[in-house]
């Protein structure tokens, strides 16, 4: 059990850190927590897929040093790690990054319009004038 | 003679996209020019591909010239092969509707709103015609981001709505992409048809089982499934109206169809109906869709927000239609998908041009709107019938379907959610078209003094021409409806 634990602890940190991004987001009043938390989210998978691509021990980059090696047909793979997960993942960053810009500039839309962002304060705001929140 | 068509319903829009800012800074108007022109060449990018794969089978495009399974490939089959027209001829046909309603509620910002426009088409296309997992995942976003940012510019209210669109947007996304992680773990490919073939030794594997949960959980997400559909309503009142008229037909099918795609066509039909009570599960989520989005919209008094609660519902039947796992309910499914993109998209752009001419969605203000906009209304009463399902409209026909398959599965509570929620429909657009009526006799002052009042007030020509061209279309539907059934939806069935 423990051993397995040890084994495994890339995937038990993933977790850690998605389910404190996903209590954050949920949890948490203040609108910049919870971008903050979605964040953390991201953050988690784009460890997780980056922890898939590594091969136990004496891996390196994946730069290939001999390049008659490589058009000799023939690569030992194991000597390299995975690049598809990081290449996924430059990617999968740029969404993210996209993603927080606009979460921060509907964010400043709010701010301008209640001076607030704390959603409960937002609520009472719409309540008083009436509006359904 | 034309060459290779599938690649360019995609590249169009996106070249456009950037385009139309740098088009928009020396005229405003010619940034909605480009966008038309880009929508209608993408349209019939996307017919042409549609004959040809009706006619040649299936079409795959290496993207870059990387075979397969390395490379990202397009694939169009029947399936997505008619998506892609309904959503890229919407998509022209909302776009020709919008120029007035932007230039009224979002005035000095037209460039914008076509440049997110054009991304949110692209977005959309692109989700369709990948064959891909994770560049699926990249369009999803594509289409989620110029989503949010043409939500979050509506009306008072609308930012607040959009942040929460914004965070269970995301999760889902990732969830999403957390399911993609675990099928490479256990695959080692991307690409889907390359997955499927290694998939069949793994259906007994715990990661597939997690893969499937996550992949689910996130889609349902987006397409607003009913618990999880608490960001829809507000996001989608809120919205300018012309965005609402592109996004809530188009958004909620485009995420049923990545289902259907990721059960039938990655996953494959073996592990959906024999080794997980999935198909149950997703009848009763149907179930429960249907029931709630009905409930729900008896309640508003906001005619934009109760369209939204009937979306939820409409979610409901396709889930359900395809948790039953035959292939009659399945076809209705396929088929409920292009007639509820077109009926939505008839109610929300009617929504959009009240709003034009009435500067307001809530049901109150609806009085004597059938003297004010005879053309409109009667567009309206088409589209009322069709999502009731009075027989020539299309909405009919993929009801029958459904509710044939549901007879046949043996469903019954699925059955009576239908059939109780065409009659919920059936009161509510009552209720809408009584309230349009009702003005000339509860207020005789009116008749006499005040002439100026039942004057007609029809919407612009813009306007009225896209709303009225998907009001014939859906009584076209429902006429031509055993032929697409026949030429189309069938070869897109799953084998069961």
């Amino acid at each position: 059990m423990f051993e397995s634990l040890l084994h495994h602890y890339n995937y038990w940190m993933f977790i850690g850190l998605m389910m404190i991004g996903f209590y954050a987001m949920m949890a948490k009043k203040n609108l910049i927590k919870k971008i903050i938390g979605m964040n953390i989210f991201q953050s988690a998978i784009i460890l997780f897929f980056i922890s898939t691509s590594v091969k136990g021990g004496g891996v390196t980059v994946p730069i290939l040093e001999h390049p008659e090696g490589a058009q000799g047909g023939f690569v030992d793979v194991m000597k390299y790690a995975n690049p598809l997960p990081h290449v996924l993942m430059l990617t999968a960053i740029v969404v993210m990054v996209a993603t927080l810009g606009v979460a921060l500039a509907v964010v400043m839309m709010i701010y301008k319009r209640y001076h607030t962002l704390e959603e409960d304060e937002i609520a009472l705001i719409r309540r008083k004038q009436g509006l359904k929140c | 003679m034309l060459g290779e068509t599938s690649i360019l319903i995609v590249i169009i829009p996106l070249i456009s996209a950037a385009l139309t800012p740098l088009v928009g800074l020396a005229r405003e108007g010619l940034s909605y020019l480009c966008t038309i022109t880009a929508l209608t060449l993408s349209t019939l990018a996307s017919v042409h591909t549609l004959f040809r794969v009706l006619t040649e089978g299936t079409v795959h495009y290496g993207l870059g010239g990387w075979p397969p399974p390395f490379g990202i490939e397009l694939v169009v089959d029947p399936l997505n092969g008619m998506m892609l027209v309904l959503v890229s001829a919407v998509g022209l046909i909302v776009a020709v509707y919008s120029y007035r309603g932007v230039e009224q509620e979002l005035t000095g910002r037209m460039v914008y709103f076509y440049t997110l426009y054009l991304l949110q088409v692209t977005g959309f296309l692109g989700i369709l015609i990948t064959g891909d997992l994770f560049n699926l995942y990249v369009f999803l976003e594509i289409a989620s981001l110029a989503g949010y940012a043409l939500i979050a510019v509506g009306e008072d209210g609308a930012p607040m709505a959009c942040f929460r669109y914004i965070v269970m947007g995301t999760v889902g996304a990732c969830f999403y992409l957390l399911g993609v992680g675990y099928i490479y773990i256990s695959t080692g490919s991307l690409n889907m048809a390359d997955v499927h073939l290694l998939m069949k030794g793994l259906y007994d594997s715990k990661v597939i089982a997690t893969a499937i949960a996550f992949i689910l959980t996130g889609l349902a997400i987006k397409m607003a499934l009913f618990p999880l559909h608490v960001w829809l309503p507000d996001a989608y009142t809120k919205a300018p109206s012309a965005a609402s008229a592109l996004i809530a037909p188009l958004m909620t099918k485009i995420s049923i169809y990545v289902m259907i795609r990721i059960l039938f066509s990655v996953f494959g039909i073996s592990l959906f109906v024999e080794l997980f009570p999935l198909n149950r599960i997703m009848v009763w989520a149907g179930f429960a869709a249907i029931c709630g989005g009905a409930v729900m919209a008896l309640a508003q008094t906001d005619f934009k927000r109760m369209l939204c609660y009937i979306l939820v519902a409409e979610v409901g039947y396709m889930i359900g239609g395809l948790g039953l796992a035959n292939a009659i309910a399945i076809r209705g499914a396929i088929l409920h998908i292009l007639n509820d993109a077109v009926m939505t998209a008839g109610l929300f752009t009617v929504a959009g041009i009240i709003m034009h001419r009435m500067k307001s969605h809530r049901l109150a203000d609806f009085e004597g709107l059938f003297q004010k906009m005879p053309f409109t209304m009667s567009a309206f009463v088409v589209c009322a019938l069709s999502m009731i399902g009075v027989p020539p409209t299309c909405g009919f026909f993929s009801k029958w379907y459904l509710i044939h398959g549901a007879i046949l599965a043996r469903q019954w509570p699925f059955v009576a959610a239908l059939l109780g929620s065409s009659l919920i429909n059936g009161i509510l657009f009552f209720r809408v078209i009584e309230v349009g009526y009702v003005f000339q006799f509860s207020t005789p002052a009116h008749t006499h003094a005040g002439e100026g009042m039942n004057r007609m007030e029809e919407a612009p020509l813009s306007m009225l021409i896209p709303t009225v061209g998907i009001a014939v279309a859906i009584i076209l539907i429902g006429f031509y409806n055993q032929a697409i059934v026949k030429h189309i939806i069938d070869f897109a069935l799953p084998k069961l």
